[in-house]
């Protein structure tokens, strides 16, 4: 028998009201004094100023509109705000990489306003192109989907991720299309043909 | 200092498709999840401090108006451990609930219960150096919801857990011991496990409670443990 470690605890979803802990002025109310994730990168760190728009769709192509999604990506240089980064000690002040946002209540688009991050060390000294690392609940979704997006106007192609990808078609529901100076669109598909690839990580 | 997580056990997990929660049937992926190597992109997530939260942002039954919400006065507490049974230290806990009616306060809940105007249903905190936390609420009522006709979810309090990194990322529900709405709940169901639900109703602790004041229920939630060894992570050209 092998050796059997604790079990982590089981998930559940986050049902319909998910805002009300994480987003309670989405939910229609004030608590606390700060939200969390409100403020990825705040003015005068260095960096492009990006807005992303998208939606997540379900199986019938519907967006849905109780969705709330959390995004973490590293500063203009590749460096996370976090205790093992390495080069944590040269991140911005006012640079968490951290953002957290919903699909409107009745329109189903979700905004990102963040800086663009760089190029990211990788296993076995394999560069990882510029990325966002993105996390997804909602009502219906019974553990948390984690995806990422690229960018449309980087060198993509020797990324050890996409790399992975075995259907090549796929590899495009991970990368955003370009709406715009800076701007981006970024749709995730729970479903169908067109299904975003989501990552067990 | 990088070290990789345990490999998640996605058959303890409900999957994403459990047809009985109705709303999963067009929410589920069909296809397999890519499974990645951790990088820095899955290890790091974002870190939180005392700084950014209130005084009473782990008290439920005063953080909305200060005045005090009706119900079963309760206290919730716990550790956050990981696998290897290494407290998680500086964790961000956030929870929401229904007041004692079963009522959410959210612009959604059309639910008949009345709202409490004294209970928001949100709180959060951070786990002390021995992965220690508590909160302080009413508890929640079993509310009504529409899988099949007659649905019913049993109390529960919704729980949103940030350890380490993205890789421990997770959100899960409490139960309360006896609860006897359990076996018809069909979100609880989607776990296969029995002995996993279980991990995930916390028992009545009479230790804990307060004489004349509250009762204490106890949740110890586990995160994924890490292996002892590292891997490298060269920077680019260093
Ligand atoms: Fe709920």
């Amino acid at each position: 028998m092998p050796l059997e470690y604790p079990k982590e605890t089981p998930s559940q979803t986050a049902g319909p009201f998910v805002h009300i802990g994480m987003m309670p002025r989405v939910a229609g109310f004030e608590v606390f004094e700060t939200e969390l994730g409100q403020v990825p990168a705040a003015e005068g760190v260095p960096g492009t100023r990006i807005t992303i728009e998208g939606r997540v769709l379900d199986g019938t192509g519907t967006p849905i509109k109780d969705a709330l999604l959390e995004i973490w990506h590293a500063d203009a240089e590749g460096r996370y705000a976090h205790p093992e980064d390495p080069r944590v000690n040269e991140v911005h002040e006012g640079f968490t990489g951290f953002g957290r946002c919903h699909t409107d209540l009745d329109t189903g688009t979700f905004t990102i306003e963040t800086i663009k991050p760089g190029v990211i060390p990788g296993r076995h000294a394999r560069p990882q192109a510029p990325h966002l690392n993105i996390w997804i609940v909602a009502r219906g979704i019974n553990i948390g989907l984690h995806t990422r997006m690229y960018f449309p106007d980087e060198e993509n192609d020797d990324d050890p991720l996409l790399g992975m990808v075995e259907h090549l078609h796929r590899r495009a529901t991970l990368v955003a299309s370009a709406t715009g100076e800076n701007a981006y669109r970024f749709d995730i598909h729970l479903q169908g043909p067109q299904e975003t690839v989501f990552l067990d990580i | 200092m990088t070290a990789e997580y345990f490999q998640r056990d996605r058959r303890w997990h409900p999957p994403a498709y459990t047809p009985d929660y109705k709303t999963t049937v067009a929410r589920s992926p069909n296809l397999p999840l890519l499974s990645v190597e951790n990088s820095l992109s899955e290890i790091t997530g974002p870190t939180f401090s005392h700084a950014g939260l209130g005084p009473l942002d782990h008290d439920l039954i005063r953080n909305f108006t200060g005045e005090e919400a009706i119900g079963e006065r309760t206290i919730v507490h716990g550790r956050v451990l990981d696998q290897n049974g290494r407290p998680v230290k500086g964790a961000l806990l956030e929870v929401w609930q229904a007041n004692a009616g079963g009522r959410y306060r959210h612009k959604k809940d059309g639910y008949l219960a009345p709202v409490d105007p004294n209970f928001g249903g949100c709180g959060r905190c951070l786990t002390d150096e021995d992965g220690y936390y508590f909160f302080r609420t009413v508890k929640p009522g079993a509310y009504p919801f529409r899988s099949f006709s007659n649905s019913w979810r049993m109390a529960h309090i919704h729980f949103s857990i940030f350890g380490a990194g993205m890789t421990q990322r997770l959100i899960t529900q409490m139960y309360f011991e006896g609860d006897p709405l359990r076996a018809q709940d069909p979100i609880a169901n989607t776990v296969p496990d029995q002995a996993a639900i279980d991990r995930l109703v916390a028992p009545l602790d009479l230790e804990a409670s307060v004489p004349l004041d509250s009762l204490a229920y106890r949740f110890d939630i586990v995160l994924r443990g890490r292996r002892q060894t590292m891997f490298e992570n060269k920077l680019e050209g260093a």
